[in-house]
Protein backbone atom coordinates (compact mmCIF):
# COMPACT_ATOMS: atom_id res chain seq x y z
CA UNK A 1 0.00 0.00 0.00
CA UNK A 2 1.05 3.46 -0.21
CA UNK A 3 2.18 4.81 2.88
CA UNK A 4 2.99 8.44 2.12
CA UNK A 5 -0.96 9.64 2.19
CA UNK A 6 -4.07 8.39 3.79
CA UNK A 7 -7.10 9.79 2.57
CA UNK A 8 -9.83 10.35 4.81
CA UNK A 9 -12.66 8.07 4.01
CA UNK A 10 -15.18 7.98 2.82
CA UNK A 11 -14.63 10.51 -0.19
CA UNK A 12 -16.20 13.67 -0.03
CA UNK A 13 -18.86 14.17 -2.66
CA UNK A 14 -19.45 17.60 -4.02
CA UNK A 15 -21.81 16.31 -7.00
CA UNK A 16 -24.10 13.63 -4.87
CA UNK A 17 -24.19 12.25 -8.79
CA UNK A 18 -21.00 12.04 -9.70
CA UNK A 19 -18.81 9.71 -8.58
CA UNK A 20 -15.52 11.23 -6.53
CA UNK A 21 -12.11 11.49 -8.16
CA UNK A 22 -10.39 10.12 -5.41
CA UNK A 23 -12.43 6.52 -7.39
CA UNK A 24 -10.05 6.85 -10.37
CA UNK A 25 -7.18 8.56 -8.90
CA UNK A 26 -6.82 5.73 -6.72
CA UNK A 27 -7.37 3.11 -9.47
CA UNK A 28 -5.29 4.83 -11.38
CA UNK A 29 -1.97 4.58 -8.51
CA UNK A 30 -2.31 1.24 -7.03
CA UNK A 31 -4.64 -1.96 -6.40
CA UNK A 32 -4.88 -1.38 -2.58
CA UNK A 33 -4.98 2.55 -1.38
CA UNK A 34 -4.72 3.53 2.17
CA UNK A 35 -7.61 5.07 4.00
CA UNK A 36 -8.71 6.74 7.47
CA UNK A 37 -12.14 5.95 8.47
CA UNK A 38 -14.74 7.47 10.63
CA UNK A 39 -13.38 6.23 13.58
CA UNK A 40 -9.64 7.09 12.94
CA UNK A 41 -8.30 3.60 12.53
CA UNK A 42 -6.43 2.94 8.80
CA UNK A 43 -7.26 0.53 6.35
CA UNK A 44 -7.03 -0.29 2.66
CA UNK A 45 -9.31 0.31 -0.33
CA UNK A 46 -9.86 -1.47 -3.36
CA UNK A 47 -11.19 -0.07 -6.34
CA UNK A 48 -10.71 -2.09 -9.74
CA UNK A 49 -12.96 -4.76 -11.27
CA UNK A 50 -11.07 -7.11 -11.68
CA UNK A 51 -9.33 -6.95 -7.90
CA UNK A 52 -12.62 -6.30 -6.27
CA UNK A 53 -14.37 -9.49 -8.02
CA UNK A 54 -11.19 -12.07 -6.69
CA UNK A 55 -11.36 -10.62 -3.10
CA UNK A 56 -15.17 -10.92 -2.99
CA UNK A 57 -15.19 -14.36 -4.43
CA UNK A 58 -12.58 -15.59 -2.08
CA UNK A 59 -14.36 -18.00 0.28
CA UNK A 60 -11.12 -17.62 2.87
CA UNK A 61 -12.44 -13.95 3.69
CA UNK A 62 -15.67 -11.90 5.20
CA UNK A 63 -17.02 -8.58 6.27
CA UNK A 64 -17.55 -10.06 9.91
CA UNK A 65 -14.32 -7.58 11.56
CA UNK A 66 -14.91 -8.68 15.26
CA UNK A 67 -11.26 -9.71 14.93
CA UNK A 68 -8.30 -8.64 17.40
CA UNK A 69 -6.91 -5.72 14.88
CA UNK A 70 -9.39 -4.57 12.79
CA UNK A 71 -10.29 -1.81 11.44
CA UNK A 72 -13.17 -0.19 13.62
CA UNK A 73 -15.43 1.86 10.58
CA UNK A 74 -17.71 3.74 13.43
CA UNK A 75 -17.17 6.34 16.30
CA UNK A 76 -19.36 4.59 18.26
CA UNK A 77 -17.21 2.17 20.92
CA UNK A 78 -18.08 -1.19 19.27
CA UNK A 79 -16.80 0.19 16.20
CA UNK A 80 -19.70 -0.07 13.95
CA UNK A 81 -22.12 -2.96 12.73
CA UNK A 82 -19.17 -4.91 10.65
CA UNK A 83 -16.87 -4.74 14.46
CA UNK A 84 -19.82 -5.88 16.89
CA UNK A 85 -19.86 -9.32 18.33
CA UNK A 86 -22.45 -11.76 17.14
CA UNK A 87 -21.68 -15.36 17.42
CA UNK A 88 -24.57 -16.43 15.10
CA UNK A 89 -23.52 -14.05 12.78
CA UNK A 90 -20.14 -14.47 12.79
CA UNK A 91 -20.78 -18.45 12.93
CA UNK A 92 -23.03 -17.56 9.72
CA UNK A 93 -20.37 -15.56 7.83
CA UNK A 94 -17.57 -18.22 8.17
CA UNK A 95 -17.20 -21.51 8.37
CA UNK A 96 -20.90 -22.60 8.72
CA UNK A 97 -21.59 -20.27 5.35
CA UNK A 98 -22.02 -22.38 2.87
CA UNK A 99 -24.41 -24.62 5.38
CA UNK A 100 -26.70 -21.78 6.39
CA UNK A 101 -26.67 -20.21 2.60
CA UNK A 102 -28.08 -23.86 0.79
CA UNK A 103 -30.57 -23.58 3.91
CA UNK A 104 -32.05 -20.32 3.29
CA UNK A 105 -31.03 -19.91 -0.79
CA UNK A 106 -34.55 -22.26 -1.56
CA UNK A 107 -36.78 -19.46 0.44
CA UNK A 108 -35.27 -16.45 -2.24
CA UNK A 109 -35.23 -18.45 -5.65
CA UNK A 110 -35.93 -16.36 -8.62
CA UNK A 111 -39.31 -18.38 -8.93
CA UNK A 112 -40.62 -17.11 -5.59
CA UNK A 113 -39.38 -13.82 -6.19
CA UNK A 114 -40.89 -13.25 -9.21
CA UNK A 115 -44.21 -14.67 -8.26
CA UNK A 116 -44.19 -11.49 -6.23
CA UNK A 117 -43.88 -9.03 -8.93
CA UNK A 118 -47.81 -8.84 -9.22
CA UNK A 119 -47.98 -8.02 -5.55
CA UNK A 120 -45.22 -5.42 -5.83
CA UNK A 121 -46.91 -3.79 -9.08
CA UNK A 122 -50.09 -3.62 -7.22
CA UNK A 123 -48.51 -1.88 -3.89
CA UNK A 124 -46.39 0.35 -6.62
CA UNK A 125 -49.36 1.48 -7.67
CA UNK A 126 -51.01 2.28 -4.86
CA UNK A 127 -48.50 4.42 -3.25
CA UNK A 128 -48.20 6.40 -6.72
CA UNK A 129 -51.99 7.14 -6.82
CA UNK A 130 -51.36 8.56 -3.04
CA UNK A 131 -48.00 10.53 -4.24
CA UNK A 132 -50.32 12.06 -7.35
CA UNK A 133 -53.45 13.00 -5.14
CA UNK A 134 -51.38 15.28 -2.86
CA UNK A 135 -49.73 16.67 -5.91
CA UNK A 136 -46.77 18.04 -7.28
CA UNK A 137 -43.57 18.58 -6.01
CA UNK A 138 -43.53 15.35 -3.94
CA UNK A 139 -40.43 13.93 -1.52
CA UNK A 140 -39.53 11.02 -3.37
CA UNK A 141 -37.78 9.15 -0.61
CA UNK A 142 -41.01 9.59 1.70
CA UNK A 143 -43.44 9.50 0.14
CA UNK A 144 -42.65 6.00 -2.36
CA UNK A 145 -39.11 5.41 -2.19
CA UNK A 146 -38.76 3.98 1.37
CA UNK A 147 -41.93 3.31 1.91
CA UNK A 148 -42.11 0.37 -1.44
CA UNK A 149 -39.44 -1.85 -0.11
CA UNK A 150 -40.59 -1.97 3.51
CA UNK A 151 -44.10 -2.95 2.70
CA UNK A 152 -42.79 -5.92 0.06
CA UNK A 153 -40.29 -7.38 2.81
CA UNK A 154 -43.16 -6.77 5.75
CA UNK A 155 -45.51 -9.10 3.30
CA UNK A 156 -42.49 -11.43 2.18
CA UNK A 157 -41.66 -11.96 5.89
CA UNK A 158 -44.85 -11.76 7.24
CA UNK A 159 -44.14 -8.79 9.48
CA UNK A 160 -46.95 -6.34 10.36
CA UNK A 161 -47.14 -3.31 8.01
CA UNK A 162 -47.60 -1.43 11.32
CA UNK A 163 -44.43 -2.02 12.69
CA UNK A 164 -42.43 -0.67 9.18
CA UNK A 165 -41.41 3.29 11.16
CA UNK A 166 -39.80 0.40 13.86
CA UNK A 167 -37.33 -1.10 12.02
CA UNK A 168 -37.14 1.32 10.17
CA UNK A 169 -35.37 3.48 12.90
CA UNK A 170 -33.52 0.50 14.34
CA UNK A 171 -31.90 -0.09 11.24
CA UNK A 172 -30.45 3.48 10.59
CA UNK A 173 -29.39 3.66 13.55
CA UNK A 174 -27.19 0.32 13.76
CA UNK A 175 -25.83 1.23 10.20
CA UNK A 176 -24.61 4.18 11.83
CA UNK A 177 -20.90 5.97 11.20
CA UNK A 178 -21.31 8.80 12.82
CA UNK A 179 -24.63 9.82 13.64
CA UNK A 180 -25.46 7.62 17.16
CA UNK A 181 -24.25 6.87 20.15
CA UNK A 182 -23.02 3.81 21.64
CA UNK A 183 -26.13 3.13 23.99
CA UNK A 184 -28.44 4.12 21.44
CA UNK A 185 -26.79 1.45 19.05
CA UNK A 186 -27.10 -1.25 21.97
CA UNK A 187 -30.68 -0.32 22.63
CA UNK A 188 -31.76 -0.77 18.75
CA UNK A 189 -29.97 -3.66 19.13
CA UNK A 190 -31.82 -5.01 21.96
CA UNK A 191 -34.97 -3.93 20.87
CA UNK A 192 -34.49 -5.27 17.41
CA UNK A 193 -33.36 -8.71 17.98
CA UNK A 194 -36.21 -8.61 21.01
CA UNK A 195 -38.84 -8.11 18.06
CA UNK A 196 -37.36 -10.27 15.36
CA UNK A 197 -37.60 -13.20 18.13
CA UNK A 198 -41.39 -12.50 18.48
CA UNK A 199 -41.98 -12.14 14.91
CA UNK A 200 -39.96 -15.97 15.12
CA UNK A 201 -41.97 -17.50 17.81
CA UNK A 202 -45.17 -16.22 16.52
CA UNK A 203 -44.19 -17.36 12.67
CA UNK A 204 -43.33 -20.97 14.45
CA UNK A 205 -46.93 -20.60 16.22
CA UNK A 206 -48.87 -20.09 13.42
CA UNK A 207 -47.25 -21.08 9.91
CA UNK A 208 -48.62 -18.67 6.89
CA UNK A 209 -47.68 -18.75 3.17
CA UNK A 210 -45.08 -16.37 4.09
CA UNK A 211 -40.74 -16.63 3.62
CA UNK A 212 -40.23 -16.34 7.62
CA UNK A 213 -42.44 -19.42 7.96
CA UNK A 214 -40.44 -21.18 5.75
CA UNK A 215 -37.52 -20.04 7.44
CA UNK A 216 -38.69 -21.42 10.66
CA UNK A 217 -39.68 -24.78 9.50
CA UNK A 218 -36.65 -25.13 8.05
CA UNK A 219 -35.03 -24.69 11.59
CA UNK A 220 -37.21 -26.94 13.39
CA UNK A 221 -36.61 -29.41 10.71
CA UNK A 222 -33.54 -32.09 10.81
CA UNK A 223 -32.29 -31.23 14.54
CA UNK A 224 -32.91 -27.29 14.31
CA UNK A 225 -30.30 -27.19 11.09
CA UNK A 226 -31.07 -23.28 11.49
CA UNK A 227 -30.91 -21.94 15.02
CA UNK A 228 -33.30 -19.31 16.67
CA UNK A 229 -29.87 -17.17 17.17
CA UNK A 230 -28.96 -17.68 13.17
CA UNK A 231 -32.90 -17.07 12.34
CA UNK A 232 -32.96 -14.05 14.47
CA UNK A 233 -30.03 -12.40 12.75
CA UNK A 234 -31.73 -13.58 9.48
CA UNK A 235 -34.53 -11.98 10.17
CA UNK A 236 -33.12 -8.62 11.25
CA UNK A 237 -30.38 -8.66 8.07
CA UNK A 238 -33.36 -9.24 5.98
CA UNK A 239 -35.06 -6.17 7.38
CA UNK A 240 -32.59 -4.27 7.37
CA UNK A 241 -30.38 -4.94 4.04
CA UNK A 242 -34.09 -5.29 2.50
CA UNK A 243 -35.33 -1.89 2.52
CA UNK A 244 -32.31 0.34 2.83
CA UNK A 245 -30.50 -0.37 -0.22
CA UNK A 246 -33.09 -0.53 -2.12
CA UNK A 247 -34.97 2.53 -0.93
CA UNK A 248 -31.57 4.38 -1.71
CA UNK A 249 -31.60 2.82 -5.15
CA UNK A 250 -34.79 3.96 -6.28
CA UNK A 251 -33.92 7.54 -5.53
CA UNK A 252 -30.59 7.17 -6.76
CA UNK A 253 -32.26 5.65 -10.24
CA UNK A 254 -34.56 8.36 -10.66
CA UNK A 255 -32.09 10.95 -10.28
CA UNK A 256 -29.72 9.91 -12.84
CA UNK A 257 -32.14 9.22 -15.52
CA UNK A 258 -33.80 12.86 -14.92
CA UNK A 259 -30.72 14.32 -14.48
CA UNK A 260 -30.47 13.65 -18.17
CA UNK A 261 -33.70 13.39 -19.31
CA UNK A 262 -32.73 12.37 -22.50
CA UNK A 263 -32.22 8.78 -20.49
CA UNK A 264 -35.51 8.61 -19.19
CA UNK A 265 -37.59 9.87 -22.73
CA UNK A 266 -35.53 6.82 -24.73
CA UNK A 267 -36.78 4.53 -21.77
CA UNK A 268 -40.70 6.16 -22.50
CA UNK A 269 -40.38 5.63 -25.93
CA UNK A 270 -38.83 1.87 -25.99
CA UNK A 271 -39.84 0.29 -22.45
CA UNK A 272 -37.60 -2.60 -23.38
CA UNK A 273 -34.89 -0.76 -22.53
CA UNK A 274 -36.27 -0.93 -18.92
CA UNK A 275 -33.95 -3.88 -17.62
CA UNK A 276 -31.27 -2.96 -18.83
CA UNK A 277 -31.90 0.68 -17.64
CA UNK A 278 -32.14 -0.76 -14.15
CA UNK A 279 -28.78 -2.57 -14.24
CA UNK A 280 -26.48 0.46 -15.45
CA UNK A 281 -28.08 2.78 -12.58
CA UNK A 282 -26.92 -0.27 -10.65
CA UNK A 283 -23.55 -0.16 -11.92
CA UNK A 284 -22.90 3.71 -12.08
CA UNK A 285 -24.49 4.04 -8.29
CA UNK A 286 -22.97 7.24 -7.59
CA UNK A 287 -23.09 7.24 -3.93
CA UNK A 288 -20.56 4.37 -2.99
CA UNK A 289 -20.17 4.91 0.51
CA UNK A 290 -17.76 2.88 2.92
CA UNK A 291 -18.23 -0.49 0.41
CA UNK A 292 -18.06 -4.21 1.34
CA UNK A 293 -14.98 -5.14 3.87
CA UNK A 294 -13.32 -7.87 3.91
CA UNK A 295 -10.67 -8.63 7.15
CA UNK A 296 -7.47 -10.59 5.53
CA UNK A 297 -6.59 -13.48 7.88
CA UNK A 298 -3.47 -14.47 5.78
CA UNK A 299 -1.27 -13.48 3.70
CA UNK A 300 -2.48 -12.66 0.03
CA UNK A 301 -1.43 -10.28 -3.09
CA UNK A 302 -4.43 -7.63 -4.38
CA UNK A 303 -3.45 -7.36 -7.95
CA UNK A 304 0.44 -8.22 -7.39
CA UNK A 305 0.73 -6.16 -4.06
CA UNK A 306 1.48 -8.25 -1.24
CA UNK A 307 -1.65 -7.59 1.49
CA UNK A 308 -0.44 -9.23 5.00
CA UNK A 309 -3.00 -10.94 7.62
CA UNK A 310 -4.52 -8.88 9.76
CA UNK A 311 -5.12 -6.05 7.04
CA UNK A 312 -9.04 -4.82 6.64
CA UNK A 313 -9.64 -3.70 3.28
CA UNK A 314 -12.93 -2.03 1.68
CA UNK A 315 -14.07 -3.33 -1.92
CA UNK A 316 -15.73 -0.37 -2.91
CA UNK A 317 -18.55 -1.97 -5.24
CA UNK A 318 -18.90 1.59 -7.07
CA UNK A 319 -15.58 2.15 -7.53
CA UNK A 320 -14.89 -1.08 -9.49
CA UNK A 321 -18.01 -0.75 -11.16
CA UNK A 322 -16.31 2.36 -13.20
CA UNK A 323 -13.29 1.21 -14.17
CA UNK A 324 -12.49 1.71 -17.50
CA UNK A 325 -10.99 -2.02 -18.07
CA UNK A 326 -14.10 -3.34 -17.56
CA UNK A 327 -16.33 -1.00 -18.47
CA UNK A 328 -15.38 1.19 -21.52
CA UNK A 329 -16.60 5.04 -21.14
CA UNK A 330 -17.28 3.94 -17.80
CA UNK A 331 -19.30 6.97 -16.59
CA UNK A 332 -21.56 7.14 -19.22
CA UNK A 333 -24.93 5.92 -18.54
CA UNK A 334 -25.70 3.43 -21.58
CA UNK A 335 -29.23 1.01 -20.99
CA UNK A 336 -27.90 -1.06 -24.06
CA UNK A 337 -24.41 -1.70 -22.48
CA UNK A 338 -23.98 -5.56 -23.21
CA UNK A 339 -21.97 -6.34 -20.47
CA UNK A 340 -23.89 -3.98 -17.49
CA UNK A 341 -25.40 -7.03 -15.51
CA UNK A 342 -21.84 -7.92 -14.60
CA UNK A 343 -21.60 -5.30 -12.02
CA UNK A 344 -20.63 -5.49 -8.70
CA UNK A 345 -23.28 -3.81 -6.88
CA UNK A 346 -24.88 -7.19 -5.24
CA UNK A 347 -21.09 -8.01 -4.87
CA UNK A 348 -20.17 -11.97 -6.41
CA UNK A 349 -19.05 -14.93 -5.09
CA UNK A 350 -20.35 -17.04 -1.96
CA UNK A 351 -21.78 -14.05 -0.61
CA UNK A 352 -23.45 -12.23 -3.37
CA UNK A 353 -26.55 -11.03 -2.50
CA UNK A 354 -29.34 -13.12 -1.62
CA UNK A 355 -32.36 -10.60 -2.37
CA UNK A 356 -30.77 -9.23 -5.44
CA UNK A 357 -33.73 -10.79 -7.55
CA UNK A 358 -36.11 -9.36 -5.12
CA UNK A 359 -34.34 -5.96 -5.36
CA UNK A 360 -34.61 -6.23 -9.36
CA UNK A 361 -38.05 -6.76 -9.75
CA UNK A 362 -39.13 -4.03 -7.44
CA UNK A 363 -36.47 -1.50 -9.60
CA UNK A 364 -37.90 -2.67 -12.94
CA UNK A 365 -41.23 -2.79 -11.92
CA UNK A 366 -40.82 1.37 -10.38
CA UNK A 367 -38.99 2.33 -13.67
CA UNK A 368 -41.49 0.54 -15.75
CA UNK A 369 -44.18 2.42 -13.81
CA UNK A 370 -43.05 5.46 -13.71
CA UNK A 371 -42.18 5.84 -17.39
CA UNK A 372 -46.01 4.75 -17.64
CA UNK A 373 -47.68 6.76 -15.68
CA UNK A 374 -45.82 9.92 -15.35
CA UNK A 375 -44.21 10.60 -18.58
CA UNK A 376 -44.14 14.09 -17.24
CA UNK A 377 -41.71 13.69 -14.38
CA UNK A 378 -38.89 15.85 -13.71
CA UNK A 379 -36.62 16.93 -10.98
CA UNK A 380 -37.67 20.21 -9.32
CA UNK A 381 -34.04 21.33 -7.90
CA UNK A 382 -30.94 21.56 -9.86
CA UNK A 383 -29.02 18.19 -9.60
CA UNK A 384 -26.18 19.80 -8.31
CA UNK A 385 -28.05 20.93 -4.74
CA UNK A 386 -28.87 17.18 -4.95
CA UNK A 387 -27.63 15.85 -0.96
CA UNK A 388 -26.26 13.17 0.41
CA UNK A 389 -27.36 11.30 3.67
CA UNK A 390 -24.17 11.03 5.62
CA UNK A 391 -22.85 9.16 9.18
CA UNK A 392 -24.71 5.67 7.97
CA UNK A 393 -23.49 2.85 6.16
CA UNK A 394 -25.79 2.38 3.23
CA UNK A 395 -25.91 5.83 1.78
CA UNK A 396 -28.14 7.44 -0.45
CA UNK A 397 -29.91 10.83 -1.30
CA UNK A 398 -31.57 13.26 1.41
CA UNK A 399 -34.10 13.99 -0.34
CA UNK A 400 -35.23 13.71 -4.17
CA UNK A 401 -37.86 16.55 -4.84
CA UNK A 402 -39.83 15.56 -8.44
CA UNK A 403 -42.65 17.37 -10.28
CA UNK A 404 -44.83 15.87 -12.76
CA UNK B 1 -21.45 -27.19 -26.60
CA UNK B 2 -21.01 -29.02 -23.50
CA UNK B 3 -21.81 -27.22 -20.22
CA UNK B 4 -21.14 -28.28 -16.64
CA UNK B 5 -21.73 -26.42 -13.19
CA UNK B 6 -19.92 -25.95 -10.54
CA UNK B 7 -22.13 -26.91 -7.76
CA UNK B 8 -19.11 -25.83 -5.23
CA UNK B 9 -19.40 -22.68 -6.42
CA UNK B 10 -22.95 -21.79 -7.15
CA UNK B 11 -24.39 -19.21 -4.93
CA UNK B 12 -27.98 -19.98 -6.22
CA UNK B 13 -28.21 -16.56 -7.79
CA UNK B 14 -30.66 -18.23 -10.11
CA UNK B 15 -29.04 -15.42 -12.99
CA UNK B 16 -28.85 -18.15 -15.46
CA UNK B 17 -32.16 -19.31 -15.29
CA UNK B 18 -33.25 -15.88 -16.27
CA UNK B 19 -30.79 -15.78 -19.11
CA UNK B 20 -31.40 -18.81 -20.30
CA UNK B 21 -34.30 -20.95 -18.68
CA UNK B 22 -34.64 -22.98 -21.50
CA UNK B 23 -30.70 -24.65 -20.42
CA UNK B 24 -30.58 -24.09 -16.47
CA UNK B 25 -32.76 -24.99 -13.70
CA UNK B 26 -32.23 -24.08 -9.48
CA UNK B 27 -33.33 -27.02 -7.51
CA UNK B 28 -35.88 -26.35 -4.90
CA UNK B 29 -34.29 -28.10 -2.05
CA UNK B 30 -31.18 -25.88 -1.99
CA UNK B 31 -31.32 -22.79 -4.84
CA UNK B 32 -28.41 -24.60 -7.02
CA UNK B 33 -28.46 -24.40 -10.27
CA UNK B 34 -29.11 -27.46 -12.18
CA UNK B 35 -28.40 -28.15 -15.83
CA UNK B 36 -31.56 -29.07 -18.26
CA UNK B 37 -29.94 -30.05 -21.00
CA UNK B 38 -26.02 -30.06 -20.98
CA UNK B 39 -25.39 -29.86 -24.89
CA UNK B 40 -27.80 -27.39 -25.35
CA UNK B 41 -29.37 -27.09 -28.83
CA UNK B 42 -27.59 -24.06 -31.35
CA UNK B 43 -30.32 -21.50 -30.62
CA UNK B 44 -29.17 -21.73 -26.83
CA UNK B 45 -26.08 -21.16 -26.99
CA UNK B 46 -25.80 -16.79 -27.22
CA UNK B 47 -28.44 -17.09 -24.18
CA UNK B 48 -26.06 -19.90 -22.25
CA UNK B 49 -22.60 -17.92 -22.85
CA UNK B 50 -24.52 -14.71 -21.28
CA UNK B 51 -25.76 -16.97 -18.49
CA UNK B 52 -22.04 -17.75 -17.99
CA UNK B 53 -20.79 -14.48 -17.98
CA UNK B 54 -23.20 -12.86 -15.47
CA UNK B 55 -22.79 -15.87 -13.21
CA UNK B 56 -21.56 -14.30 -10.32
CA UNK B 57 -19.99 -17.13 -8.49
CA UNK B 58 -18.39 -18.10 -12.42
CA UNK B 59 -19.81 -21.62 -11.37
CA UNK B 60 -20.74 -22.29 -15.31
CA UNK B 61 -17.74 -23.48 -17.37
CA UNK B 62 -18.89 -23.78 -21.33
CA UNK B 63 -16.84 -26.46 -23.62
CA UNK B 64 -17.08 -25.26 -27.01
Amino acid sequence: MTGENVLDYPFDQPKALEAPREWAEARATCPVTHVRMPSGDVAGLVTGYDEARALLSDPRFNRRLDHEGAARTSTTEDGGMFNRENKALSQMMSEGHRRYRRLISPAFTVKKMEAWRPRIQQMTDELLDAMLAKGAPAELRAEFALPLPVRVICALLGASAEDQGRFAHWSDVLMTTTKYTQAEVDEARREFEAYASDLVEEKRANPREDLLSELTQISDSEDGRLSHAELISTVVGILVAGHETTSNQIVKMTALLLEDRQLYEAVIADPSLVPGAVEEALRLDPVGGLGIPRFISEDIEVGGEPVPAGTTLFVNLSAADRDERKFPDADRFDPCRPNAQQHLAFSAGPRFCIGQTLARVELQVVLDTFVRRLPELRLRDDPDALRIRTGVVATGLEELWVTW
Amino acid sequence: MKITIDEELCCASGLCTVKAGEVFDQRDEDGIAVLLAEAPAAEHHDAVREAAAVCPAAAIHIME
